[in-house]
C-alpha cells in the first residue's frame, strides 16, 4: 500500500495509439520523492540519449507530488518533464491550479507520453481510464478557446491543460496553459506537446489520497501552514499583494532588470507596481489547497485594451513585458499577458526576445524595413503587444524571435549575439545579475537554463530575506565569497521541495517540509532533515548528469556579455558589472562545493555517495 | 446554537475546507467525500462554497421513511444521519433543495455536514474567513452588513445626486 502516492503510472503511445499502466517504481519514489525528481529519473530511463526534443523520440511526462490532494499547504503543484526544445537539455516546468490534484484523484502519480499522433488528439483521463480522442476541432484554437470547448463538451468542469497556437507552431518557448491562468511557462514544453500533435490533456477523478501517519501528518501540515505561511512576516507579500510586490524590493536595491538587462532600476516602476495592479484587481484567486492565494484577477477598464481580463500579471511578467521592454503602460502589459496565456507563450522569454529586438532596432542592427512596420523602440507598448501576436503566429520578424535569442542571434548575425541575454539558451527572469551576482551563478547552474526557481540567493544576498530557515551566512553583496555555498544549499531545498511539488511561495523550512514528507509517505528515512537535503542534492546531480549525457559542456556555461561589459546606469547598482573573473571564481567555488571536477562534471565519488553510481556517464 | 455562514465573495477557491472535512470524517483526502464543496470557475476566478444550511423544517427529515435515520442533534442543531439506521434510499438527497447531501459510493451510505459536533473543521482551515461559525442572529447582521456594502458600492458612486 502506497501512502501519498497512488502507485500507478499511465503510459500512452501516441504513434501506436496504445495505453497501458505500470506500477510506480517505489524505490525511485523513495530516492527522488516525486514531481521533478521522479520525473527526472523516469526521463533518464525513457528518453534515448540524443533524442530530438521536437521529434517523436522525445517523451512528454506529467508528474504530481506525493502530497497533492491533501491539506499540505500549497501542495497542488505538478510538473511536465521532458527534454526541452529551448536548451536541448533537461526541462521541468511546474504549474499550480487543480490539474495535478484531479490527476491524483483520477488514480495516477504520473503520465508518460511517447511518440507522435498522426493527427491532432487530446488525452482524456478519468478514474483509472484513459482515451486518446480526436482534437481536430480544437487545433488552431487558442488555449482559452480550447479549454472553453472542452468544458462545453465534457460537462461538469474537469481539469484541462492545453496549448495555444504558439505550441502548435513550435515556438521554442511555447507554454502550456492549465485552468486558463496557470502556466507551465518555461523552456518550450508547449512546443513538445505541439510536436506530438497533442492539443490537450484532461483529467477528472473522484478518488482519494491516504497518508501513512494521519495524526502526525495533520500536525506537520498545520505547523507549516500557520508558522511558515500565515504567521510568517516574510510570507505576507504573497498574501497581501501577490508576486508583483517583489518589484519594490528588487527595484529599490538596483536588481530589477530594465532595457534588455542594461540597467538594474526602472524609472517607470511606480506605474506598474503592485499597488497599481491591486487597483485593477476584482478578485483574489488561489490554487488548490493553498492558503496564500497570491493570484490577482484584473480587468483593464480604460484605453485601447479596455475589457481585457486575466489572472496576473505576475512579477516576472511585469518585468519581461514591462521594464525589460521599457514599457510603463500597465494596460499594455496586462493585455500582452493575456495574449501570452491565450496563444500559449512564456511571458519571460517572450518579453526578453522583444527587448532584444528593441535594442537591435535602436542600435540600427535591425532596420525599420525588417520589423513589419513596427517602431520597435523601448517603451512602445503597442508595438510590444503586436510583437507578441507575431511571435505566436510566426509572422515576419516574429518567426525569427520565436526561436529565442540564442538561435535568433546566430541566424541574424551582425553582432546581435553581443546583446543576446541567455543561459544555455534560456532567457533569464527578473533578477539583474549586475545587481545580484549570486543570481548569475543561480542561472548558470540551473538545470533548465536561465531560471530563478532552482535557487534564490538574491534573498539573503541583497534583499535581507533568509527564507531557508537555515543559519544565516554573512554575504557581501559585491563579493564572490560564500555565493556558491548559499546557491548550492538553496538548490537542495528547491529540488526536494519541487519534487514534493510544494509551491515556492509557501514553507521555506526544511524540517517542516520533511515532516510533511515522512508522515505523508511513511518514508522513515526522511525523519532526518539531512536525508531530505541529500535527496535534494541527489536530484540536482541527476538533472545535471542528464544535461551532460545530452551533450552539455563547460563551454555552455558562459556568462552573457551584457553582464560583464555594460555597467548598470542608475540606482544603487550604477556602474556595477559582474566581471568574467568574478563569475568564473564563483563557478569554480561551486564545482568544488558540489564535488564536481573543474569542468562541472560530477565525480564518480560524488555519484556513489548520492546513490547515483549506476548513472555515471 | 451556531450556524455555518459562507461568503462566496471572500472565498478564493483553495478548497482547504474540502480536504480538512473529508480527512476529519473519513481519514482520507477526497473532494467527493467532503461534506462542504467548493465549486470553481477558473476562467473568471470565481468560487462558491456549498454546505448544508441545516433547515429548521428540513425536507430530508420529512421525507425519510426510517424513524430516527435523520434527526436533529439537540446539542448543535445540525441535521445528522445515523449510519446504523440509514437504508441508503437516497430520497433525502433528491429532496434537498440545496444539493447538500451526498452519497458515499464506497461505504454505501449518505453523508452530510454535521457541524463536526460543534467544532467545524472547515472554519479552522479557511485562511480568508469565507466560512465562519456564528449565532444565527449575529450571522444575519453580518450578512446584512455585507449586502449593505454591496448596495452602497453600486448606488452611491461619485457624482450621485444628493437631493
Amino acid at each position: 500500500m502506497a501512502y501519498g502516492y497512488t502507485g500507478r503510472v499511465l503510459n500512452v503511445d501516441l504513434t501506436q495509439r496504445r495505453i497501458w499502466e505500470e506500477p510506480l517504481n517505489m524505490d525511485w519514489a523513495r530516492k527522488f520523492i516525486g514531481g521533478k525528481g521522479l520525473g527526472a529519473r523516469y526521463l533518464w530511463d525513457r528518453v534515448k540519449p540524443g533524442a530530438d526534443p521536437l521529434g517523436p523520440d522525445n517523451v512528454f511526462m506529467i508528474w504530481t507530488g506525493p502530497l497533492a490532494g491533501t491539506f499540505a499547504p500549497s501542495s497542488p503543484k505538478y510538473c511536465v518533464v521532458t527534454k526541452g526544445p529551448q536548451t536541448g537539455l533537461y526541462l521541468d516546468s511546474h504549474a499550480g491550479g487543480i490539474f495535478g490534484v484531479e490527476l491524483k484523484f483520477a488514480g495516477y502519480d504520473g503520465v508518460i507520453i511517447y511518440g507522435k499522433a498522426a493527427a491532432p488528439v487530446y488525452l482524456y483521463i478519468e478514474n483509472g481510464k484513459a482515451e486518446i480522442r480526436d482534437a481536430k476541432h480544437l487545433w488552431g484554437k487558442n488555449a482559452h478557446e480550447a479549454e472553453d470547448a472542452l468544458h462545453a463538451e465534457l460537462g461538469e468542469a474537469p481539469a484541462v491543460m492545453t496549448i495555444g497556437q504558439a505550441g502548435e507552431n513550435l515556438v521554442k518557448y511555447a507554454c502550456i496553459s492549465a485552468s486558463y491562468y496557470r502556466q507551465h511557462g518555461r523552456g518550450g514544453c508547449g512546443a513538445v506537446m505541439g510536436s506530438k500533435n497533442l492539443k490537450a490533456v484532461v483529467a477528472r477523478g473522484t478518488g482519494s489520497v491516504k497518508v501513512a501517519y494521519p495524526k502526525e501528518f495533520k500536525e506537520a501540515c498545520w505547523e507549516a501552514m500557520i508558522k511558515d505561511t500565515l504567521e510568517n512576516p516574510e510570507a505576507q507579500f504573497g498574501i497581501k499583494w501577490g508576486s508583483p510586490s517583489l518589484m519594490w524590493y528588487t527595484n529599490s536595491t538596483g536588481a530589477f532588470p530594465a532595457y534588455n538587462f542594461a540597467d538594474g532600476v526602472f524609472a517607470g516602476a511606480d506605474k506598474i507596481d503592485a499597488n497599481v495592479i491591486l487597483k485593477m484587481a476584482t478578485k483574489r484567486h488561489a490554487c488548490y489547497s493553498c492558503p496564500v492565494g497570491c493570484g490577482n484577477y484584473v480587468e483593464v477598464t480604460v484605453g485601447p485594451y479596455a475589457g481585457t481580463k486575466v489572472e496576473g500579471p505576475e512579477y516576472e511578467t511585469i518585468f519581461a513585458l514591462g521594464s525589460n521592454c521599457g514599457v510603463d503602460d500597465i494596460n499594455a502589459i496586462v493585455h500582452a499577458n493575456y495574449l501570452c496565456d491565450a496563444y500559449g507563450l512564456d511571458t519571460i522569454s517572450t518579453g526578453d526576445c522583444i527587448a532584444w529586438a528593441m535594442e537591435l532596432y535602436e542600435k540600427g542592427i535591425l532596420k525599420p524595413e525588417e520589423t513589419d512596420g513596427l517602431t520597435l523602440t523601448f517603451g512602445n507598448g503597442a508595438a510590444m503587444v503586436q510583437m507578441v501576436e507575431k511571435i505566436a503566429k510566426r509572422e515576419g520578424l516574429g518567426d525569427l524571435l520565436a526561436e529565442g535569442v540564442k538561435r535568433a542571434s546566430a541566424t541574424l548575425g551582425r553582432g546581435s549575439e553581443r546583446y543576446a541575454v541567455h543561459f544555455k539558451g534560456m532567457e533569464p527572469p527578473a533578477y539583474e545579475p549586475k545587481g545580484s551576482w549570486s543570481m548569475a551563478l543561480s542561472y548558470v547552474t540551473s538545470d533548465r537554463g536561465g531560471c530563478h526557481l532552482r535557487s534564490w540567493p538574491i534573498g539573503p544576498e541583497v534583499l535581507g530575506a533568509f527564507w531557508l530557515g537555515a543559519e544565516p551566512i554573512p554575504l557581501e553583496r559585491w563579493s564572490t565569497a560564500n555565493k556558491a555555498k548559499v546557491n548550492a544549499e538553496q538548490q537542495h531545498q528547491y529540488a526536494a521541495k519541487f519534487s514534493m511539488e510544494i509551491c515556492d511561495f509557501d514553507c521555506w523550512n526544511n524540517q517542516r517540509l520533511t515532516n510533511m514528507l515522512w508522515t505523508g509517505t511513511g518514508f522513515e528515512e526522511y525523519k532526518d532533515v539531512k536525508e531530505f537535503e541529500r535527496a535534494g542534492e541527489r536530484i540536482t546531480n541527476l538533472t545535471w548528469l542528464f544535461n551532460i549525457r545530452e551533450g552539455m559542456t563547460f563551454d555552455d556555461l558562459k556568462l552573457p556579455p551584457r553582464f560583464s561589459l555594460d555597467p548598470n546606469r542608475s540606482g544603487p547598482s550604477a556602474g556595477r558589472v559582474l566581471s568574467e573573473a568574478d563569475y568564473y571564481t564563483m563557478l569554480a567555488d561551486y564545482c568544488k562545493i558540489r564535488g564536481w571536477d573543474e569542468q562541472a562534471v560530477p565525480t564518480r565519488a560524488k555519484l556513489e555517495e548520492l546513490g547515483l553510481a549506476d548513472l555515471a556517464v | 446554537m451556531k450556524m455555518l455562514v459562507v461568503d462566496p465573495d471572500r472565498c478564493i477557491g483553495c478548497g482547504l475546507c474540502e480536504m480538512a472535512c473529508s480527512f476529519k470524517h473519513t481519514g482520507e483526502f477526497s473532494r467527493t467525500l467532503s461534506r462542504i464543496r467548493v465549486y470553481r470557475w477558473e476562467k473568471t476566478c470565481d468560487a462558491v462554497p456549498l454546505v448544508c444550511y441545516q433547515c429548521e423544517d428540513a425536507p430530508c427529515i420529512r421525507v425519510c421513511g426510517v424513524a430516527g435515520a435523520i434527526s436533529r442533534d439537540p446539542k448543535t442543531n445540525a441535521v445528522v444521519i445515523n449510519r446504523e439506521l440509514c437504508i441508503g434510499c437516497k430520497l433525502c438527497m433528491f429532496h434537498c433543495p440545496y444539493g447538500a447531501i451526498d452519497f458515499d459510493g464506497r461505504a454505501r451510505h449518505l453523508i452530510k455536514c454535521d457541524y463536526c459536533d460543534g467544532d467545524p473543521e472547515c472554519v479552522k482551515y479557511c485562511s480568508v474567513k469565507a466560512i465562519t461559525y456564528s449565532e444565527p442572529v449575529a450571522a444575519g447582521e453580518f450578512l446584512k452588513a455585507l449586502e449593505a456594502q454591496r448596495l452602497r458600492a453600486s448606488s452611491k458612486g461619485p457624482g450621485a445626486a444628493v437631493r
